[in-house]
C-alpha cells in the first residue's frame, strides 16, 4: 500500500487548519438577501400583473420588511469585513469581474427601492400618514405615476440580487463545493421560495395564502431538481468535486444537511402544502416557518462546509 | 518582465530559514507566515521518499484573488507580482478564499497580506527576495523568465520542474525542481 502524509508548517490563524474566514455574516446576509429579493421579486411581478388587489398582503404588505432584511444583512456584511473604516473603498469602483463588487452595486439599487416601495404603501400601515411638504407630495406622484417602470426595474434586479447570493460563493473555484454553476440558480430559487413563504405567513386572506402557497410548492420542487442536479454534476465531475460531494455523501455534513435542510426544510414541508391544498386542515405557518427554517440551515451549511472543501495538496 | 521563483526540492532540507528570514525582512505579525515548508512523504517503509518544499504565494498569471478583489486592492505590479494595497482593502475575504494554495491572511490591522517577493524593499533594489537570499543550500532562484540569462530562466531550462496544482487555472509562478 501506497501512503502519502503531508507535513505543513503554516499556522496562520483563519487559514490553518480548514479555512474559517467566513462565519455566521455572511450566511446571514445571503439568506437575508435571498428573502427581501424574493418578497421584492413577487411584489414587483403582483403590480405589473395588476393584480395588487387580488395579492394584498404580496403587493403591499410583506415588503415593509424588506428594508430591515437587507439592513441587517448590509450590517452582516460590515461587520465581517476587517477592514471596517475602508467599506466605502466598495463605492469607488466597478470590477465586472468581481460579483462582489457588482453585488454590492445591486444592494446599492435595491434597498432605495425597497424604501421608494414601503414609502408608496405607507398608507396600509398608517392610514392617517401624511407628507405634508409639497416637495414629497410631488416625489410621491412622480414615483405612483411610474409605478409601472419602477417595477420592472425591481423585478429585475431582484432577481439579481437572488442569483448573485449564490454566484458569490460559485465564483470561488478554490472551493470546490462551491464552485458549480448550479449554485446561483439554486440559491435564487431557494430565496424565492423563501419570499413565498414569508408572504404566506403574513398573509391575512385565504386565497392569497393558497396562491402563494401553490407557487411555493412549485419554487421546492424546483430547488429539489437543482440539489440533486449539483450533486449529480459534482460526482460526474473531479476529484476535488467528488470529495466535496462526499462531505453530504457520508461526510460530517451528511445528518445535517439531509435532515434539516432536505427533509424539514423541503420535503416535508411540500407534503404539508400539498395536503393543505387538498383540503386537509393544517396550521398554515407550519409549511412557510419550515421553508424560512430550511433557506438558513442551507446558506450556512453551504458557506461551512465550502470552506472545508478544498484542492487536493 | 515576469517576475519567478524556482525551490529545489532536491536541495531543500526544510529549515524554515526562509521562513524566518521573510519573516523578519518584511515584519510579519507574530504567529503568522508568508512562506512555509511543507513535507510529503510518501511510499510504504522502508520505501520512502520525501520531497521538501518551501511554498509561497505563486503570483499566478491568472490571479483568482486578483479576479475577485471587489475594490482592486489585489492587483498585479511590476513582473507580475501580486499586491494587495492596504489603503484599498476593505479585508472582505473574498481573495483568501479564492486563493487554492491558501498563501493569504487577514494581517490583525485589518486588510490582507501575502508574500510580495519583496518586490518593493528588496528586487527594486537589485536584491533577491529575503528567503532566497537567506537560503544555506541555496536552493531557491529567482529572476525574470523573460530574460534567458536570469537565474530562474538558467535552472527552468536544465531542470524538470512542476507547478502546484496547475489544474486550478491559476497559471502559478512559483516552480518545483524534481
Amino acid at each position: 500500500m501506497r501512503e502519502e502524509l503531508i507535513v505543513s508548517g503554516r499556522l496562520n490563524r483563519l487559514i490553518d487548519p480548514y479555512l474559517q474566514i467566513w462565519h455566521w455574516h455572511i450566511p446571514l446576509y445571503l439568506f437575508l438577501g435571498g428573502l427581501a429579493a424574493g418578497i421584492l421579486f413577487f411584489a414587483a411581478l403582483v403590480t405589473i400583473q395588476g393584480k395588487e388587489n387580488k395579492y394584498p398582503t404580496a403587493a403591499r404588505i410583506a415588503p415593509f420588511i424588506t428594508p430591515i432584511l437587507l439592513s441587517f444583512g448590509l450590517l452582516a456584511l460590515l461587520l465581517d469585513l476587517n477592514h471596517k473604516l475602508y467599506f466605502w473603498r466598495l463605492y469607488t469602483t466597478i470590477r465586472i469581474e468581481s460579483p462582489m463588487s457588482w453585488g454590492a452595486w445591486t444592494l446599492m439599487v435595491v434597498t432605495p427601492l425597497s424604501l421608494i416601495w414601503c414609502a408608496l404603501n405607507i398608507k396600509e400601515i398608517f392610514p392617517k400618514w401624511d407628507w405634508k411638504y409639497p416637495v414629497l407630495i410631488s416625489v410621491e406622484a412622480f414615483f405612483r405615476k411610474h409605478l409601472l417602470i419602477i417595477s420592472w426595474v425591481m423585478l429585475v434586479f431582484s432577481l439579481i440580487l437572488g442569483v448573485y447570493t449564490g454566484i458569490l460563493l460559485s465564483a470561488f473555484n478554490a472551493r470546490p463545493l462551491w464552485n458549480t454553476s448550479i449554485l446561483g440558480p439554486l440559491f435564487l430559487t431557494s430565496g424565492l421560495s423563501t419570499g413565498a413563504a414569508a408572504i404566506v405567513l403574513m398573509s391575512r386572506n385565504h386565497l392569497e395564502r393558497h396562491y402563494f402557497a401553490k407557487i411555493d410548492l412549485m419554487l421546492i420542487g424546483i430547488e429539489v431538481f437543482l440539489i440533486i442536479h449539483m450533486f449529480m454534476g459534482f460526482l460526474a465531475s473531479t476529484q476535488v468535486h467528488i470529495e466535496a460531494a462526499q462531505l453530504f455523501l457520508g461526510g460530517p455534513y451528511t445528518t445535517i444537511f439531509w435532515l434539516f435542510v432536505f427533509s424539514l426544510g423541503l420535503v416535508i414541508p411540500a407534503i404539508l402544502e400539498i395536503l393543505e391544498l387538498r383540503g386537509f386542515k393544517m396550521p398554515y405557518w407550519l409549511a412557510p416557518t419550515l421553508v424560512l427554517t430550511g433557506g438558513i440551515m442551507f446558506r450556512f451549511i453551504m458557506t461551512y462546509a465550502g470552506q472545508a472543501s478544498r484542492w487536493l495538496y | 518582465m515576469r517576475y519567478a521563483m524556482a525551490v529545489d526540492t532536491k536541495k531543500c532540507v526544510g529549515c524554515s530559514d526562509c521562513v524566518v528570514a521573510c519573516q523578519t525582512e518584511n515584519q510579519v505579525p507574530i504567529g503568522y507566515c508568508r512562506d512555509w515548508i511543507v513535507e510529503v512523504t510518501d511510499g510504504t517503509y522502508p520505501q520512502l521518499e520525501i520531497e521538501i518544499r518551501s511554498e509561497r504565494c505563486n503570483h499566478c498569471d491568472n490571479s483568482p484573488c486578483v479576479r475577485c478583489c471587489p475594490t482592486g486592492a489585489s492587483h498585479y505590479a511590476e513582473g507580475g507580482v501580486v499586491l494587495v494595497t492596504p489603503k484599498e482593502c476593505i479585508g472582505c475575504g473574498a481573495c483568501i478564499a479564492s486563493c487554492p494554495y491558501d498563501a493569504r491572511y487577514p494581517h490583525p490591522d485589518g486588510y490582507v497580506d501575502k508574500c510580495t517577493f519583496c518586490l518593493d524593499n528588496r528586487v527594486k533594489k537589485g536584491l533577491d527576495p529575503a528567503c532566497v537570499s537567506v537560503c544555506p543550500t541555496k536552493c531557491m532562484y529567482f529572476g525574470d523568465l523573460d530574460d534567458p540569462n536570469s537565474p530562474v530562466s538558467l535552472v527552468l531550462k536544465k531542470r524538470k520542474w512542476k507547478t502546484l496544482i496547475p489544474e486550478a487555472g491559476t497559471m502559478p509562478q512559483l516552480y518545483f525542481l524534481i
